[in-house]
């Protein structure tokens, strides 16, 4: 073992990563590799595939499914599962619907109504997890057909409900940011981000802590401006950017700063990584589980608000069909260990790009869809075996 | 070393019964402070019996407990908290996906409006693990990829960031190599010099021979023997803890 010698500059973060990379750690590596492979395939094979209205109408497919994949990697992170969150997606959207279109309550209050709907369904399913000792695949399978049944009562015979699309729930998903407003978001997020880094540089050179070189305080951000940049001049050639866009982002990036910088994010890892020591450390494991299934069921719901807002109506097969497979397979694909206490809020981001970006770019070439199940399911056990094979070799190196 | 003054533990007469096994029948313990004591005894000897008893993992049927000369009453955990009495288990606790600050500070972590206070806990985490001539390179390593003997500094230093009293360390040393056992027990002299009452529960008698102050040797229950360390042969603390020696049941 090394005798520890005064930090040269940059090290830091340098050994960071080896550290990481050392235990089988590869974090966004493999998805990202495969991101580009898809965009070389499909553009290949397609023209359209990277055209400014085919990447638009991509980031308008991941929105909903993608902030459902959010709450699959809180309740991934503590190595419990949420099977349900398709079917309350639906629930809350037809709550949602009866209250604006039936009731005639304001928008507003409709979208409030069903996130309530999701945090009750969540609190409940945390209860029976904690203090029934049920397993949450239990659970919330009971949930999935529960809560399924319940969405098909609320619809009744109509079997379809309209929303009005020119106006409230409906203009969600149809309202883009003018190019400026676009432009004016990369400013403000790269901005930020520039002036924590050097904020939080400073602090740590006051504190004579070990702190990152110059230019890597600086690559971080400028790495960022490029993806943001690039993303709104495509955005920008078509419609500009999409809300729903937005609020997806947005999401992700609360998301993960909540679970990165605060108490509660760093207890939710503790208590994934080993619950037994979090409770002899005091921390009150029961009320961490219950709160990461309220705030599942609360992202299913939201994300059913999104998919009934871009499809202007609920209907019977609302948060059905394949939203629950691609909401788990988006967070595992991107980087969340179905045993708790590892992945990132931007797994969800990265997992559900990849997803979208396949059945997108099938659907281009107008490949069956028996097809695009066969691909999808094959990138999941691939991402999931790279993974693996990462970890078992770091395990072994470290040992 | 010394042992006058009041111990800041004192345990009297400690019975424990499980169904038909007496555990603890009576058994004696003082831990003064900037003194190591080591428990020995053979399997079943009551030596995690007394540890749980004294940490509030169980309570016991009978006996009293003096914590710095006052009657005290251990029935949970926090009990034992509360009063100073800090407790390293042999499974460590410890969060491997967590780096080695979050760990030190898991359950207490600075913050202000629930946000985390990184930079303060990093300092704090250095400096702890300094003054206790830890050597972990980098802090901000998961725990996940540190030696055992790290790991059991990391879980030991722990420890010590309640400010506690008395420190029981279960089995420290156990499956640990020999550099790191050695980094070990520097710690546990370390934790001495900071006038810390040390409780050690050890099966390596070398181990126990190096580090301790005190050996006081349990046998089905009850203490066989109290020894000097410094002027006991290991021969003479084999024998009580076989119970063939001149300090057995009898006595």
């Amino acid at each position: 073992m090394k005798v520890s010698a005064p930090h040269p500059p940059g090290r830091g973060v340098l050994d960071a990563a080896r550290d990481r990379l050392r235990r089988g750690d590869l974090g966004s590596i493999p998805v990202a590799v495969g991101l580009v492979l898809i965009a070389i395939v499909f553009s290949s094979l397609n023209q359209h595939f990277l055209s400014a209205e085919n990447l638009t109408n991509l980031a308008l497919q991941m929105a909903a499914t993608g902030t459902i994949s959010l709450g699959i990697v809180l309740v991934l992170l503590l190595g419990e599962i949420d099977l349900s969150v398709g079917s309350v997606s639906g629930l809350s959207a037809v709550v949602m619907t009866l209250l604006y279109t039936q009731q005639g309550w304001n928008p507003v209050l409709a979208l409030l109504g069903a996130l309530v709907t999701g945090a009750v369904i969540g609190l409940l399913h945390g209860l029976m997890r904690t203090k029934l000792s049920m397993p949450s695949f239990v659970v919330t399978l009971a949930g999935l057909i529960g809560w399924l049944g319940l969405m098909l009562f609320l619809l009744g015979g109509a079997g379809t409900i309209n929303l009005p699309f020119d106006r409230g729930i409906a203009l969600l998903s149809d309202t883009w940011l003018p190019p400026w407003l676009g432009w004016a978001l990369v400013v403000v997020m790269v901005g930020t981000h520039l002036a924590s880094s050097l904020v939080t540089r400073r602090m740590r050179v006051a504190a004579e802590l070990a702190v990152p070189g110059t230019a890597w305080v600086l690559a971080r951000p400028a790495g960022l401006a490029v993806l943001l940049a690039a993303g709104v001049v495509v955005l920008n050639a078509d419609r500009g950017v999409p809300l729903t866009l937005v609020i997806f982002g947005g999401l992700v990036v609360l998301l993960d700063l909540a679970l990165r910088r605060t108490v509660w994010g760093r207890r939710m890892y503790a208590v994934g990584g080993n619950a037994e020591a979090s409770r002899r450390a005091g921390i009150n494991v029961t009320r961490v589980r219950i709160l990461a299934f309220v705030g599942a069921s609360t992202l299913a719901a939201v994300g059913g608000v999104l998919a009934a807002s871009r499809l202007a109506a609920v209907n019977q097969t609302s948060g059905g069909s394949d939203i629950l497979l691609n909401a788990i397979a988006a967070a595992v694909i991107g980087g969340t260990s179905l045993f708790g206490g590892r992945g990132r809020a931007y797994a969800a981001l990265l997992g559900i790009l990849v997803i979208q970006s396949i059945t997108n770019g099938m659907l281009l070439l107008n490949v069956d869809s028996s097809v695009r199940f066969m691909v999808t399911g094959a990138v999941l056990a691939i991402a999931v075996a790279i993974d693996s094979l990462a970890r078992r070799g770091g395990a072994d190196g470290a040992a | 070393m010394s042992t006058s003054g009041t111990p800041v533990l004192s345990v009297r007469g400690a019975t424990k019964r499980y169904g038909a096994v007496q555990a603890l029948a009576g058994a004696d313990l003082d831990v003064h402070a900037g003194e190591v004591v080591a428990l020995v005894g053979d399997n079943g000897a009551g030596k995690s019996t007394l540890v749980k008893v004294v940490s509030g993992a169980i309570t016991a049927d009978g006996g009293t407990i003096a914590f710095d000369g006052e009657q005290v009453r251990i029935g949970r955990p926090q009990d034992a908290q509360a009063l100073g009495i800090t407790t390293v288990f042999q499974d460590l606790a410890l969060c491997e996906n967590l780096d080695v600050v979050a760990n030190l500070h898991l359950g207490s972590e600075v913050r202000r409006y629930s946000v985390l206070g990184e930079i303060r806990m990093e300092r704090a985490a250095r400096d702890l693990l300094r003054s206790l001539d830890v050597k972990i390179e980098d802090v901000r390593t998961a725990v996940a990829s540190l030696s055992g003997g790290q790991r059991q500094s990391v879980a030991i230093a722990r420890a010590l960031l309640g400010e506690p009293k008395m420190v029981i360390l279960d089995e420290p040393t156990a499956a640990l190599g020999v550099e790191q056992t050695a980094q070990v027990l520097g710690l546990i002299k370390r934790l001495r010099q900071r006038g810390l009452a040390v409780l050690l529960i050890s099966h390596n008698l070398a181990d126990v021979r190096e580090v301790s102050d005190r050996v006081v040797v349990l046998r089905l229950g009850r203490n066989a023997g109290t020894f000097e360390t410094a002027s006991t042969t290991q021969e003479e603390i084999v024998a009580a803890i076989t119970g063939a020696g001149p300090y057995g049941i009898a006595s």
